[in-house]
């Protein structure tokens, strides 16, 4: 099929970007978004111009590196779905496709595509963890049994791939989908009661401070969520915040 | 030749790692404080040995070329890691596991090593679940497991079909809290591009800020490469798109040993190739052998009329139906490894029993399982007189509970739905077992260089197990290399802060400078994938699921080849002074290009068929690997030369003084 894309170029940080058209032949449905990319950018170094910066590691939809914003949805048109398992039997011969990257103040675009995530990693540093080291000496795994539905909701809050769909969807730009999925998954599990109340202070407050905008309750970050992390994580995280401010 | 000191301490085996531990020297809790360490690639051994170092109080600087260390390539493991726990009670033990290792790398892999990570391997789930990793639990509230191929034991720990993504945001979120504590300064969006040696030993690296193309000096007084494998030298692989094998490379330029490189992975269970834009391949989890049933017609007629569209497989009776790891191994059946399972689908499609239009697949089919599950689950809900159609809808919920995941992508890929029609799979490279030489300690054969992980060549021998891989990254990061590096930092505690301002660190810098130059200033007729591509073909053709002497003659003749055009011929846009994936790629490929002929090379010096490594003179009348441990029960450790075909090969012999050598069978 052919298509007509038009994608965000912008040289660095501080270049200022614009859409460019760039119109493609031969694609097939078969082909993944990013192998529809790829044919793109070996057609432009073909002919002597700079190829499509974009982030892009697994391809298997679990890195969380892809990040596309497709005809104005993070990810595109498809549901539970990363950039990279998205196939371009999805598109019609002749469709016109936008692409550009995630825009949020805490997302600054580092390159075309690319933008810098790790205000991210950030939060996560902030409190993301069980204080335990590593020695040999904890005790058996099975010394406390957990309830299969609380481990196994763990489990789904845990499978956030931190690839900011939810951000980017978000008219607040608001992080609290990615940063209550972690705060859940401890919540959830008997290990992570200890530091309930630091951890849910730390990554909140680090929240704020990168710029992330707050939750009005739209649910456009779980509906665009390419992993399905669900709203009530937000609610868990809103009900240990008020419960550490309680406490204190 | 050299005779190389593998450093294994003495003893009976189940004693060595004890004993040695015991032994081996200390750093004192303020002499630490003063040591820095770098760790090169942020997977499960790169993570959790940055975490387990920095808890010990050392500094430490991590690298990884991805923008956030949660991004590398473990996080896309899938099935599982393997245990010695017995929690199931069917005879499992530290023995057990370490045996099923060792001949499940067909005798080629080091005893004291392996029987070492056989011990550790309860703590990795002790370690996991105290850091809130939510693994798969039954009812009762206890720990899951499930099995593997290769051996009779139920005793792999998974969380759905994204075992890999739990542990590694487990090791992350270790480093996160030394990161927090100052102790790790992550790195990220940086890449290794070499090591520097000072008076022998590994004082520092060279790295590139892959944002702003600065070339920058990091001085450490040891260096730890856990940069995972080289699969991608084979341009399609299950790796992700940025693996690569530069770290390692370098360090092996430098003066480390590179060992066995022709062992390489050929995973049974991936979705086959589709097309020419093919970018990568994608693994469909070897935990569906545990419910999926493998096979091709039996008629030569009925795979061609599904090759033509004009049959489906689903429709074929029973009694066409050819399961052929059923009926070649009836012990072990769908499980066994994935050598074995792979040659034996090549070998079906090979005599054209293949079952998709490039005649290059085989069935996986679940249809027996829908029912067996649905049986169980009919009769524990009350549900006494199901019919056979209510039995399978409950059997396809049970199925998508353990493997929903792998379905869904299966079905996005390739547009078919796995629950109504079998899924089709194919052959594909996944992991190397091969990678840098180390010693019991993890340490190369440069003084202060360290490896860890897929990157080194310890534990697998010529064949990885299922749910292995994971289980050797994090014992390797959390509890052999942070205690096993303290012997040699203890000499190094009156060193002082290596300073970057040395002849040594002038030179690893211009010639990385110089190197870039080369790259950019190529004469730009071809792009950087176009050398991939081609690479990849002749890895895939000659050095592949099987191989012979006159094949890999030529692939050692077409690489270099190859590599001499890349050099002259190669097209890398933009400028070196921004982010350039394009120059990243390049410096990639380039190193591939050199390892390539050394995995010819390699693979044409061992003159036996052994796990992964099969080469067609030597197999037995039924098609099975013939081994030759007379002359081949040896590690072969390599030295650098620029002409890789000129590369000097030094032997580590394997003794074997716990396990009899035998003929691997999975019959």
């Amino acid at each position: 099929m052919k298509l007509n894309l038009k994608i965000w170029r912008q040289e660095g940080p501080e270049a200022k970007g614009k859409m460019v058209d760039y119109p493609l032949d031969g694609v097939d449905g078969d082909m993944s978004f990013l192998e529809m990319m790829d044919i793109l950018n070996e057609k432009l170094i073909n002919e002597g111009e700079t190829p499509v910066e974009f982030d892009h590691d697994c391809r298997e939809g679990i890195c969380g590196s892809c990040n596309m914003m497709i005809n104005g949805e993070p990810h595109g048109p498809q549901k539970l779905t990363t950039t990279c398992q998205l196939h371009m039997r999805k598109f019609k011969d002749g469709d016109t496709i936008t692409v550009e990257p995630w825009r949020a103040k805490a997302f600054p675009v580092i390159k075309d595509l690319i933008v810098d995530r790790s205000a991210f990693d950030r939060i996560q540093q902030a409190g993301g963890y069980i204080s335990v080291n590593t020695s040999g000496n904890t005790q058996d795994a099975n010394s406390i049994p957990i309830e299969k539905s609380k481990a196994d909701e763990a489990f789904w809050s845990a499978t956030c791939i931190g690839c900011g769909a939810c951000v980017a969807a978000c008219k607040n730009a608001s992080a609290m989908l990615f940063t209550s999925a972690k705060i859940s998954q401890f919540a959830l599990l008997p290990q992570g009661e200890v530091e309930a109340t630091d951890r849910v202070r730390n990554m909140v407050r680090q929240m704020d401070e990168e710029g992330f905008g707050n939750c009005t309750n739209t649910g456009a970050c779980m509906v665009e969520c390419p992993k399905g992390i669900k709203l009530d994580n937000i609610a868990r995280m809103n009900r240990e915040y008020l419960k550490a401010e309680t406490v204190a | 030749m050299a005779v190389l000191d593998s450093k294994v301490p003495k003893g009976p085996l189940a004693e060595k790692w004890n004993t040695h531990k015991n032994t081996i020297n200390l750093v004192n809790p303020a002499n630490k404080r003063n040591i820095d360490v770098i760790v090169v690639g942020t997977g499960l051994a790169g993570s959790s040995a940055a975490a387990t170092l920095g808890e010990l109080g050392y500094n430490v600087k991590t690298f990884c070329y991805n923008d956030s260390p949660r991004r590398a390539h473990s996080i896309a493991a899938q099935g599982g890691i393997n245990a010695s726990k017995n929690y199931q009670g069917d005879g499992d033990s530290n023995f057990r596991l370490f045996y099923d290792t060792i001949k499940g790398g067909d005798y080629r892999s080091r005893e004291a090593n392996v029987h070492r990570l056989a011990e550790v391997s309860s703590n990795i789930i002790d370690q996991c679940v105290a850091q809130g990793v939510p693994f798969a639990r039954e009812y009762g509230g206890l720990l899951d497991n499930r099995s593997f191929g290769g051996v009779l034991v139920s005793r792999t720990f998974y969380a759905a079909g994204q075992t890999g993504q739990q542990l590694l945001l487990g090791a992350y979120s270790s480093l996160n809290r030394q990161i927090n504590r100052g102790k790790v300064q992550p790195f990220n969006r940086h890449e290794m591009l070499d090591l520097v040696v000072v008076d022998g030993k590994a004082r520092g690296i060279i790295a590139r800020n892959l944002v702003t193309g600065e070339i920058e000096r990091h001085g450490a007084h040891a260096v730890v490469i856990a940069s995972g494998g080289y699969g991608n030298v084979f341009f399609l692989s299950t790796n992700a798109m940025g693996s690569n094998v530069m770290a390692a490379w370098r360090t092996h330029r430098r003066g480390a040993y590179f060992a066995n490189p022709c062992y390489t992975q050929i995973h049974p269970t991936c979705i086959p190739v589709s097309g020419e834009h093919q970018s990568k391949l994608t693994l469909m989890s070897e935990s569906l052998r545990n419910d999926g049933r493998i096979w091709v017609p039996k008629k030569l007629e009925d795979a061609e009329a599904i090759r033509a569209g004009k049959k489906r497989g689903v429709d074929l009776p029973e009694e066409d139906r050819d399961y052929y790891l059923e009926r070649r191994y009836p012990a072990f059946g769908n499980l066994v490894p994935r050598d074995v399972a792979s040659r034996a689908a090549k070998e079906r499609c090979d005599a054209g029993y293949g079952v998709n239009k490039t005649g290059n697949a085989v069935y996986l089919d679940f249809a027996a399982s829908f029912l067996r599950y649905g049986k169980v689950e009919a009769l524990t809900h009350g549900h006494k007189n199901a019919t056979e159609e209510e039995m399978i809808a409950l059997g396809k919920k049970v199925i998508e509970k353990k493997y929903g995941n792998l379905f869904d992508m299966y079905r996005n890929i390739t547009d078919e739905n796995p629950y109504e029609v079998p899924m089709k799979i194919f052959p594909a490279v996944h992991y190397t077992m091969g990678g840098l030489w180390v010693d019991y300690n993890l340490q190369t054969t440069i003084p202060g260089c360290f490896a860890a992980g897929e990157a080194n060549f310890s534990d697998h021998g010529a064949n990885r197990l299922g749910a292995s891989a994971l289980m050797q990254g994090l014992a390797d990061g959390y509890f052999v290399l942070p205690y096993t590096i303290g012997d040699y930092l203890s000499n190094e505690i009156r060193t002082g802060e290596i300073s970057t301002d040395t002849p040594e660190f002038d030179q690893a810098e211009q010639d990385t400078r110089d190197r870039i130059d080369r790259l950019m200033k190529a004469s730009g007729k071809h792009s950087v994938d176009y050398y991939h591509k081609k690479l990849g073909l002749i890895m895939w053709n000659k050095c592949g699921m099987s191989r012979n002497a006159t094949d890999l003659q030529k692939a050692m003749d077409e690489i270099k080849e190859l590599r001499e055009d890349f050099w002259a011929n190669v097209r890398v846009t933009g400028n070196p002074n921004t982010k350039n994936q394009e120059l990243e790629k390049a410096g990639r490929v380039a190193d591939f290009l050199e390892l390539g002929e050394l995995f010819a090379k390699d693979a044409l010096t061992r003159n036996e068929s052994c796990g992964g490594h099969f080469r067609e003179e030597y197999q037995t009348e039924d098609g099975e690997a013939l081994r030759d441990d007379e002359n081949f029960a040896f590690v072969s450790a390599w030295e650098y030369n620029e002409n890789p075909r000129d590369a000097k090969l030094h032997k580590e012999e394997l003794v074997f003084e716990n396990v009899e050598l035998k003929t691997r069978s999975y019959k």
